[in-house]
């Protein structure tokens, strides 16, 4: 890739990113700053600078992307503070300066990598996000059963979530309690109590997530809903469940 | 030395792999899944458009069935594709369908009564049935003659892992991610596991099972260019060639998506042109219809990607600091539509090129998109040639495909292969023959290999860098081995790739940490891909006709009568620099649909010898039966109800098409 700014005259700019970087494999480390400097290019991504650190300068750096194009949620971490999705972060948004840093809450696995996967099949496994049905299997030569198409969209819209963790690396309630659901939580609860193929009940979901470690810990602070990289709409859902689960 | 034991090892936690998972788990086999990430980041989420399955529940759909997807599928092939297969994936398609709608796939549906779309630039009012109100929807897609692409959104792939990942996480299905096999264990005749290597801590363990499962994806990383993931680097493929046993079948078959946003290469989804979309050149012209007057747009992707390139190289591209590119253009579909329907298309416009596609146009050329080719076996799905290994999705070759493949016909095909190969699975662990003790000790001697190799890659001080050999077979593969292809330039290539194989022996690594150590990743996967790219590169040069995505300019032709064969490689040793090539003839006098012309592209091609015969044989039934039903006369074509295994067996019930109980 061509490496100039386009063609205004200007000398091509140039980026800092100071990178917290520990690996726990190797007790003999401790967490440290480190910072490499990368020439800007057009459209360049964060996907792409990380890279071209890591191929470059220094393969020992860590981190995760996989489909690069903001659609796996792999590849969140803290930029300048803020959690996001690094593949969708343009440098030329980014100022000079810039610091990365792992996901909080989530086990770090080094330097920008976390292990969101483990703690969402936890999470998932927890709150039995999957559709319960007391029907025997269904016979699969019969045409499907039949959905409203505006609840259809309703239900996907809340199925957009990509687990990526920038909610709960936002939240206020996680930072003091390992054991929190967190929005990515309350969406997947939302989900299916909207889904009238599952046929648990409030009772049933006041059982999950009924207390402190659920809708009763948040602490509407709500920062969860303003970096959800894929707009899901946290803050009323979870408005949404704390009112039905006071009543369950 | 740590050792697991399964029935079932599956390589792969994309939709193949769980969905095998899933159907030896229900068979009562003991089912793990290894997976390089979190299983629900497999590119399967990166689907988009659709899954095809012929329902007939949209207007535009009726008159749809399993007959008219198969010639779809098989012109789609450009008749490379083994036509029971073929039969056996659209009779399961539609069950697949309904089976993700039943554990709660949020499949957009259908809202009965009139509304607008665009079809060929004009708005045209669609009337759907009442009587369809709340079935699943489908859209229209390239290459296929009626509407039958199931869709959620555009946002499918997400919708359809995330709901069979949430099902086989309610069966209690063990996945171990951020797990690498490096190396299968077999004996030369049968494969008992693998070896696994622990990507945060380095660790390698013999993970030995009775019945062993690639649904590893595809190698779009092989190229400069790609839609894939980063992960897309088609290291299943790798494992089953290194076996020096598994054969790899038509590796030269790699398909180009038209519309990969330029110059990053990230997918905008075929739905776009499906639902309307046009693609314009450097004047604002539509020159689709110019060189396909039927299909337009919406002829096969090989088709449309070497039209595109054509345009461009006729100086009708848009000239940019990085290239060439021409123009997509869905403004005439309307800010609604988009922001309803192509949602995730409008995310990535505004994410990676900073444009707003409901005003402007999206820069797009073609990209490497899908790999064809991949580990060859039977229908069953289990390799002729190493027992107990089975594979499925993107990188089995059980051969759906042929030479192009459909869009929406692969994730499809992802849940339908997991469907019946994962019933054969659980059908080899109940035989008794096959519940031998296995073998620890030769698990351990695999593992002693690997960490061998392993050490004498960090060991060795060498020069070269795995990045940097890495992009240049990227580049060589781009520039030699892509969309045109011909003698000269794929030799070259040839060549060139084997100096980088040779190089590769010679990589030193920065950094000697045995866990989590990037560099050490790249340097042995570049190993293995470059003997896929070798594979590729080889089995283009050789085969001198045109077919599908493969397209030679000194074979402009499709040549039946000496071409009508599977490519099979198989890498000898661990010193060779070249596979060794083999060829399966395809059986025309089996074929329900004989070669002829796909009804898009090229017309002219040589006619197999036995073409006219079988021809003449088919429309004899045919005309003879003309009073049976459509499942006799297909039963008598090209009889293969015996291959499907029962739980997918049985008629496809439309609305159109009532079950007789
Ligand atoms: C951008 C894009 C859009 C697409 N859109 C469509 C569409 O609309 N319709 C359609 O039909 N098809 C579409 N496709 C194609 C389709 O998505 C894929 O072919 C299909 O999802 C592949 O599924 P899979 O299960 O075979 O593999 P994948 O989903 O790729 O999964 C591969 C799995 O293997 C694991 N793995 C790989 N190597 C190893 C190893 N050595 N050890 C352990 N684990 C390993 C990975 O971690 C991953 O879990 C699209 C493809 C792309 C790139």
């Amino acid at each position: 890739m061509n490496n100039t700014t386009s063609g205004s005259g200007l000398p091509p700019r140039h980026i800092s990113f100071d990178i917290l970087r520990y690996n726990p494999q190797d007790p003999a480390t401790a967490p440290r700053m480190q910072t490499y400097r990368i020439e800007d290019a057009d459209s360049m991504t964060l996907f792409i600078a990380l890279n071209e650190i890591r191929e470059h300068q220094d393969p020992t750096l860590q981190f995760d992307f996989v489909c690069r194009a903001g659609i796996c949620g792999s590849c969140a971490m803290m930029v300048n503070g803020r959690p996001q999705l690094a593949c969708r972060t343009l440098t030329r948004n980014l100022p000079d300066v810039t610091t990365l840093a792992p996901l909080p809450f989530f086990e770090l696995i080094g330097d920008l990598s976390v292990n969101t996967g483990k703690w969402m099949r936890g999470m998932s496994e927890r709150l039995q996000t999957w559709v319960h049905t007391l029907e025997p299997a269904p016979d699969l030569r019969k045409i499907e059963a039949r959905m409203n198409p505006d609840l259809a969209e309703q239900i996907y819209e809340l199925d957009r979530c990509v687990e990526c963790g920038c909610c709960v690396a936002a939240c206020g309630t996680a930072q003091m309690r390992q054991d929190f659901v967190g929005a990515v939580g309350f969406g997947q609860i939302a989900r299916f109590r909207l889904d009238p193929r599952d046929v648990r009940n409030d009772e049933d979901y006041y059982a999950l997530i009924g207390d402190d470690t659920g809708v009763f810990g948040c602490m509407s602070l709500l920062a969860c809903h303003d970096v959800c990289p894929k707009s899901l709409p946290l803050q009323t859902q979870i408005a949404f469940l704390r009112r039905k689960m006071a009543v369950a | 030395m740590k050792t697991v034991v399964t029935d079932v090892l599956v390589i792969g936690g994309g939709l193949a792999g769980l969905r095998m998972a899933i159907a030896a788990r229900s068979r009562g086999h003991e089912a793990i899944v290894l997976s390089l990430v979190p299983p629900k980041r497999s590119h399967s989420a990166a689907a988009q458009g659709g899954m095809q399955a012929a329902l007939a529940n949209v207007t535009r759909g009726m008159g749809d069935n399993e007959d008219v997807h198969f010639e779809d599928t098989v012109r789609g092939s450009d008749w490379g594709a083994d036509q029971i297969v073929a039969r056996m994936f659209v009779n399961t398609a539609p069950k697949a369908a309904r089976e993700l709608a039943a554990w709660g796939t949020p499949w957009s549906r259908v809202r009965g009564g009139e509304r607008e779309v665009i079809i060929n630039e004009e708005r045209v009012t669609l009337a759907e049935r009442v009587d369809a109100h709340g079935l699943i929807a489908q859209r229209d897609f390239g290459g296929t003659k009626k509407w039958r692409t199931c869709y959620v959104s555009d946002g499918t792939g997400h919708a359809m892992l995330f709901t069979v990942s949430a099902h086989a996480i309610s069966l209690g299905i063990d996945v171990h991610e951020r797990c690498e096999a490096l190396a299968l264990i077999h004996d030369g005749e049968r494969c008992y596991g693998a070896v696994v290597r622990n990507l945060i801590t380095g660790e390698l363990t013999a993970y030995l099972s009775r019945a062993t499962a690639l649904a590893t994806g595809g190698a779009g990383r092989l190229y400069r260019v790609t839609t894939n993931a980063v992960i897309c680097e088609g290291m299943g493929h790798a494992l089953a060639l290194e076996t020096g046993v598994a054969a790899l079948g038509n590796m030269e078959a790699i398909q180009f998506h038209p519309t990969g946003i330029f110059p990053a290469g990230i997918l905008v989804t075929e739905g776009c042109r499906g639902d309307g979309g046009l693609l314009r050149d450097v004047d604002g012209h539509r020159f689709m219809p110019d060189y396909e007057p039927e299909k337009k747009e919406l002829a096969s992707r090989d088709v449309v990607s070497r039209r595109m390139e054509e345009h461009i190289r006729a100086g009708h591209g848009v000239s940019s600091r990085f290239g060439p590119h021409l123009w997509l253009d869905i403004t005439l579909l309307g800010r609604r539509h988009i922001e309803h329907n192509l949602r995730e298309v409008k995310e990535i416009c505004e994410s990676f090129l900073g444009i707003d596609p409901a005003e402007q146009w999206i820069p797009v050329r073609p990209a490497q998109h899908y790999t064809m080719g991949g580990v060859r076996t039977r229908p069953t799905g289990e390799s002729p040639w190493l027992r107990g290994l089975f594979a499925a999705g993107e990188a089995a070759c059980w051969d759906l495909h042929g030479f192009n493949r459909l869009g929406g016909n692969s994730v499809a095909e992802t849940v339908v292969a997991g469907m019946i190969v994962g019933e054969y699975i659980a059908d080899f662990c109940d035989k008794a023959e096959n519940r031998v003790p296995l073998p620890v000790t030769l698990g351990e001697e695999f593992v002693k290999r690997e960490a061998a190799r392993l050490e004498a890659l960090l060991g060795h001080s060498g020069k070269e860098n795995a990045f940097h050999l890495c992009a240049e077979m990227q580049e060589i593969m781009t520039h030699h081995v892509g969309i045109f292809r011909q003698a000269d330039a794929l030799q070259a290539g040839i060549g060139r790739l084997q100096r980088l194989l040779q190089r590769s022996r010679d990589i030193g690594l920065t950094s000697k940490t045995w866990g989590a150590n990037a560099d050490l990743v790249a340097a042995y996967r570049l190993r293995r891909m470059l003997k896929l790219a070798i594979t590729i590169a080889h089995g283009a040069c050789q085969r001198t006709e045109s077919r599908g995505a493969h397209f030679r300019e000194d074979f402009p032709r499709r040549n039946d009568q000496d071409w009508l064969k599977r490519t099979l490689a198989f890498w000898p040793d661990d010193d060779a620099v070249l596979p060794r090539l083999d060829y399966e003839a395809l059986d025309v006098k089996q074929m329900e649909l004989p070669p002829g012309w796909r009804g898009y592209g090229a017309k002219n091609y040589v006619e197999h010898p036995d073409t006219p015969a079988r021809q003449a044989e088919v429309e004899a039934i045919r005309t003879q039966m003309s009073d049976s039903d459509r499942f006799a006369v297909q039963h008598a074509l090209m009889p293969y109800a015996d291959k499907l295994p029962s739980a997918c067996e049985g008629k496809n019930e439309r609305l159109e098409e009532p079950l007789e109980e």
